[in-house]
């Protein structure tokens, strides 16, 4: 059944939803990465709860003008009008007032979500239609759907992706620096409009599948997973577009293989896996390599300033730099340096002054930027060099202790 | 041995005392295995150049940003039992002057140890925050939004809250950044007066003209100690090129080092 | 309208509301001017998959289990939040989104894997509660009141909330000026001795105590709402603290008893039958109030740089 469902072979509907997710996924994922970059990842969280209300009152108006009131096109058409006065507010209220974004955000969540639930109670009690299933809204259901709804989701996963592919290049420099790309004469705050544009289109398609409190994972968590494997911003676009492909075609076939698994959440639980491999095991970026690194660096710190206490004869107040000397083998139990700590210690003391000359010698600038107390002073300079510096302080001296 | 012996003598003694401290943000070492000793009931300047870690050493000295290694005194003991007599003047651009309060409340924070959680802010107190306002010419402004204060207006407050506290130890991180020739007048002059009140004032400057005429001792820091001890002694032509490097012209720091 | 009617089918969903509205709205005055406004937002939608664990755990919709489910699964959350945000060097927006949304998932599919068709247990009810049904019917009228039997009877939910908010303000009152001073100034705080990630934690932690009760009596939705609409409004209306604090109570107390008439008596006038959700309608109401604030508030404008500029 679930490599069935994987291969698409459970049907029209199963395989139609399987691919449109998986675009809408992918669309998500690049229309993300640039509201990531721009530290505004939770303005999508204000988006998809503000599409409520417009569900709910295009729902009303098709219900009376005697239409289906469930016409998927009609419902979402709505969404996206209620989400971009949703965003209009937003902006009004961080550019107008002392209030900051997050504020912005969540007020205009809660209270268009409020807005939106009375609205539902009015069509429940109303009794206009059935009233049809407006709760999947909420966590998104592919079960038994309409061919025609099926095929507008994959149509729309489709048209968006084809519309971030087409944005990228503009919204890629707004994102990575908007201050150089105002610079260049480039729109920033059009670029920006058309942006919350592609979060609306990816809202209000994925609003059936993932449901509106669930959407806002599929662009936050396949780009915060792909800035853990690259520091360049062209490949953080293409990966968080694979991820968010890969988690939502994985999510969505696995919740048609079994009953009782839902679409939206399984969609971000993969999501989910993804990010939390990335998060321990990306190299550099990840945990595991950052704790490595950090236990490295302390320890070489420590030796350092161990070997120039030493070197100058000074009492070691730390314990981890004791034992660090002692494991090193350059000071016996009782803190007496040993014949190789000795050498070591001279060697960083005489290491020293060869980069104080460095650094006050303005022929030498751009070898004392890079002194950070720890690095080598072979790796900077030249043999000659140093041997010219060497000269200038004269030779080798005894440690003392 | 007996160096050591002098050594300890002198941490008990010094107002601030830190040794071997580094503070790493990252991979690269802000502050590098740094020794310190200020000196009691004088004014020590700390300089250097752009981003050579005298605020991460002020900071890393209040417990504010975590060192990688290293220990810091006052007055001969811990940071911890020290607290009530060190006040601190943070960089003006590091809170929110957006925050909703007035000038009088914020020189009513600088009485925080005093009052505790739940003392009530009597007349006593209020008066003695208006004290340190007079003192820093901001009386008039007690009940101004902080917000509607300029650059050196919010500088003076900052200052009247450390005044408030009434400590031995005063740490103050650039006050004369940005300010008016009025304000740092205004400053230098509450500085000179804490001075002859015996306390101690540490400054991190960033203005070499104005050393020799405000301080008695100076702290050169490029990551790592460059020199310390009284400006004529250490606030030399080598010490200055060997801190600045190439980023001071030859012929300014002849000036300043004749200045 | 009469004590009688008023007493038993009115009052104690009103005070619920009040009480939850409060209790929510003083502890978002701090998260608002420490810019964690969206932390109410996270811990609310968090508390679904706990109560759903809780209720998975002991086998019965109980009260305390449940509410202890939440509180435990706030905490959860407010501590991976975090950790995302240093371990990964990730800005705190798009770690709380990873977080909640991804606790919220695991709890639609746990609801949707177990059986959970006998007991009243959904999403729905989780969102946006039910604050209609918490009636007091032993009550007969203003009498009741002073009626021990029928006082018996009052929905626990009351009580409940009643404590949860006594809690709230004792912190605010006990550690108001360490939460003021670190909240203005962190740095500063520390050198004072004021333990600020302590601080921070707790006022994390109460919260996520009023979040929870809140949400057991009237559902998610007016949690986010109270965090953070009274406090802004506030916030628009003064430049004091002592005095956004006062508004904030005043706009949050307006919002629930307002939201809770027009959802109950507005349908009526407008010719309905039937009344509509009273925690979206409470929602809906404090909205307006920030909109007018926002609009026409005396201390709307920016006055001062934001921190780091």
């Amino acid at each position: 059944m679930l490599l069935d469902a994987l291969l698409l072979q459970l049907g029209y509907n199963a395989t139609l939803v399987a691919i449109g997710a998986a675009l809408l996924g992918t669309s998500a994922g690049i229309t993300g990465t640039f509201l990531f970059l721009r530290k505004r990842a939770l303005v999508s969280d204000a988006v998809s709860h503000a599409t409520l209300p417009g569900v709910c009152i295009a729902f009303l108006i098709m219900a009376f003008a005697g239409g289906d009131g469930r016409n998927l096109a009609g419902l979402l058409a709505g969404s996206a009008v209620s989400a971009g006065i949703g965003l209009w507010c937003m902006n009004w209220l961080t550019r107008n007032t002392r209030l900051a974004e997050d504020a912005a955000i969540g007020a205009v969540l809660s209270v268009f979500f409020g807005f939106g639930i009375v609205l539902l109670t009015v069509i429940q009690t109303l009794g206009v239609g059935r009233q049809a299933g407006l709760e999947g809204f909420l966590l998104g259901s592919t079960a038994g759907m309409l061919y025609s709804d099926a095929v507008v989701i994959a149509a729309g996963g489709a048209v968006t992706l084809f519309l971030v592919l087409l944005t990228r290049r503009p919204m890629t420099l707004v994102a990575f620096d908007p201050e150089y790309a105002a610079a260049r004469g480039l729109p920033v705050d059009r670029i920006d409009m058309l942006m919350m544009g592609l979060v609306m289109a990816v809202t209000v398609v994925g609003l059936k599948i993932v449901g509106l409190i669930l959407i806002v994972a599929l662009l936050i968590i396949p780009a915060v997973t792909a800035r853990f494997w690259t520091e360049r911003s062209e490949y953080v676009v293409l990966l968080a577009g694979l991820f968010g492909g890969v988690a939502a075609y994985l999510g969505a076939a696995l919740s048609a293989s079994a009953p009782n698994l839902p679409t939206g959440p399984l969609i971000v639980l993969v999501s989910f896996a993804l990010f939390a491999l990335s998060l321990f095991l990306a190299p550099n970026r990840g945990v595991l390599a950052a704790v490595l690194r950090h236990l490295r660096f302390q320890r070489r710190v420590h030796l350092r300033q161990g070997l120039l206490a030493l070197a100058q004869g000074q009492a070691i107040y730390e314990s981890l730099t004791l034992r660090l000397l002692q494991r090193a083998g350059l000071v016996r139990a009782d803190g007496v340096p040993t014949s190789s700590g000795k050498a070591r210690a001279a060697k960083a003391l005489r290491d020293e002054r060869r980069w104080e000359v460095v650094r006050s010698d303005m022929d030498h600038e751009a070898a004392a930027a890079l002194y950070d107390g720890l690095r080598d002073i072979e790796t900077v300079l030249t043999p000659d060099q140093i041997q010219e510096i060497d000269r200038q302080i004269g030779g080798p001296r005894e440690v003392l202790s | 041995m007996s160096s050591d012996e002098a050594q300890e003598a002198k941490i008990a003694q010094s107002p601030l005392a830190i040794r071997g401290l580094t503070v790493s943000y990252g991979e690269k070492p802000a502050v590098f295995s740094v020794d310190m000793t200020v000196e009691p009931g004088q004014m020590t300047a700390i300089i250097g150049p752009n981003g050579a870690g005298k605020s991460t050493l002020l900071k890393a000295a209040l417990g504010i940003v975590a060192p990688l290694s290293g220990r810091v005194s006052v007055f001969g003991r811990s940071l911890e039992e020290q607290r009530a007599r060190i006040a601190y003047v943070p960089q003006r651009a590091s809170v929110d002057w957006d925050f909703p309060t007035r000038v009088i409340d914020v020189v009513l924070m600088g009485l925080y140890r005093e009052l505790g959680l739940l003392g009530r802010v009597k007349g006593a107190h209020r008066a003695k925050a208006r004290e340190c306002l007079e003192r820093v010419g901001m009386g008039e402004f007690a009940a101004r939004q902080i917000g509607q204060l300029s650059g050196g207006q919010q500088q003076r407050v900052f200052l009247a809250r450390a005044l408030a506290q009434g400590a031995d130890l005063y740490l103050l991180d650039e006050p004369f950044a940005g300010v008016d020739a009025a304000t740092e007048k205004a400053i230098i002059s509450v500085l000179k007066s804490l001075r002859q009140a015996g306390k101690t004032v540490v400054v991190v400057h960033h203005d070499l003209a104005t050393v020799t005429e405000y301080f008695d001792n100076v702290f050169l820091i490029n990551t790592r100690r460059i020199a310390e001890g009284p400006v004529v002694e250490a606030f030399t032509e080598e010490s200055l090129q060997a801190a600045y490097g190439g980023r001071l012209a030859t012929s300014q720091i002849d000036k300043l080092a004749k200045a | 309208m009469s004590g009688q009617e008023f007493v038993p089918l009115s009052l104690t969903p009103m005070l619920i509301g009040i009480f939850a509205a409060v209790a929510c709205a003083l502890p978002g005055n701090f998260l608002l001017l420490r810019r964690q406004a969206l932390i109410g937002d996270a811990i609310s939608h968090v508390v679904l998959p706990g109560i759903v664990l809780a209720f998975l755990v002991t086998g019965v919709i109980s009260t305390w289990p449940m509410m202890l489910g939440a509180a435990g699964a706030a905490i959860v959350a407010v501590v991976m939040i975090e950790a995302i945000r240093r371990l990964g060097r990730i800005e705190p927006g798009a770690a709380m989104g990873v977080v909640f949304t991804t606790m919220f998932a695991g709890g639609v599919l746990l609801l949707e894997q177990s059986d959970t068709s006998t007991v009243h247990l959904d999403v729905e009810h989780a969102l946006y509660g039910n604050l209609e049904s918490l009636i007091w019917l032993d009550a007969t009228g203003w009498s009741s009141l002073l009626d021990p039997e029928a006082l018996r009877y009052l929905p626990t939910e009351l009580p409940r909330m009643a404590l949860t908010l006594v809690g709230v303000c004792l912190f605010t009152a006990l550690f108001w000026r360490a939460l003021k001073i670190s909240t203005f100034d962190e740095g500063f705080a520390r050198t004072m001795g004021i333990r600020t990630n302590l601080l921070g934690l707790g006022l994390v932690i109460t919260a996520a105590v009023a979040a929870v009760a809140a949400f057991d009596a009237v559902g998610s939705i007016i949690v986010i709402a109270m965090f953070i609409c009274p406090p802004a409004a506030a916030r628009l209306m003064t430049n004091r603290l002592e005095a956004q604090i006062a508004w904030s109570v005043l706009f949050a107390v307006v919002s629930a008893v307002l939201g809770y008439a027009l959802a109950g008596f507005g349908p009526l006038w407008l010719g309905g039958a039937d009344s509509v959700s009273a925690a979206g309608m409470i929602a809906t109401v404090s909205g307006v109030i920030l909109a007018i604030a926002a609009r026409f508030g005396p201390a709307r404008g920016r006055s001062g740089a934001p921190a780091g500029v």
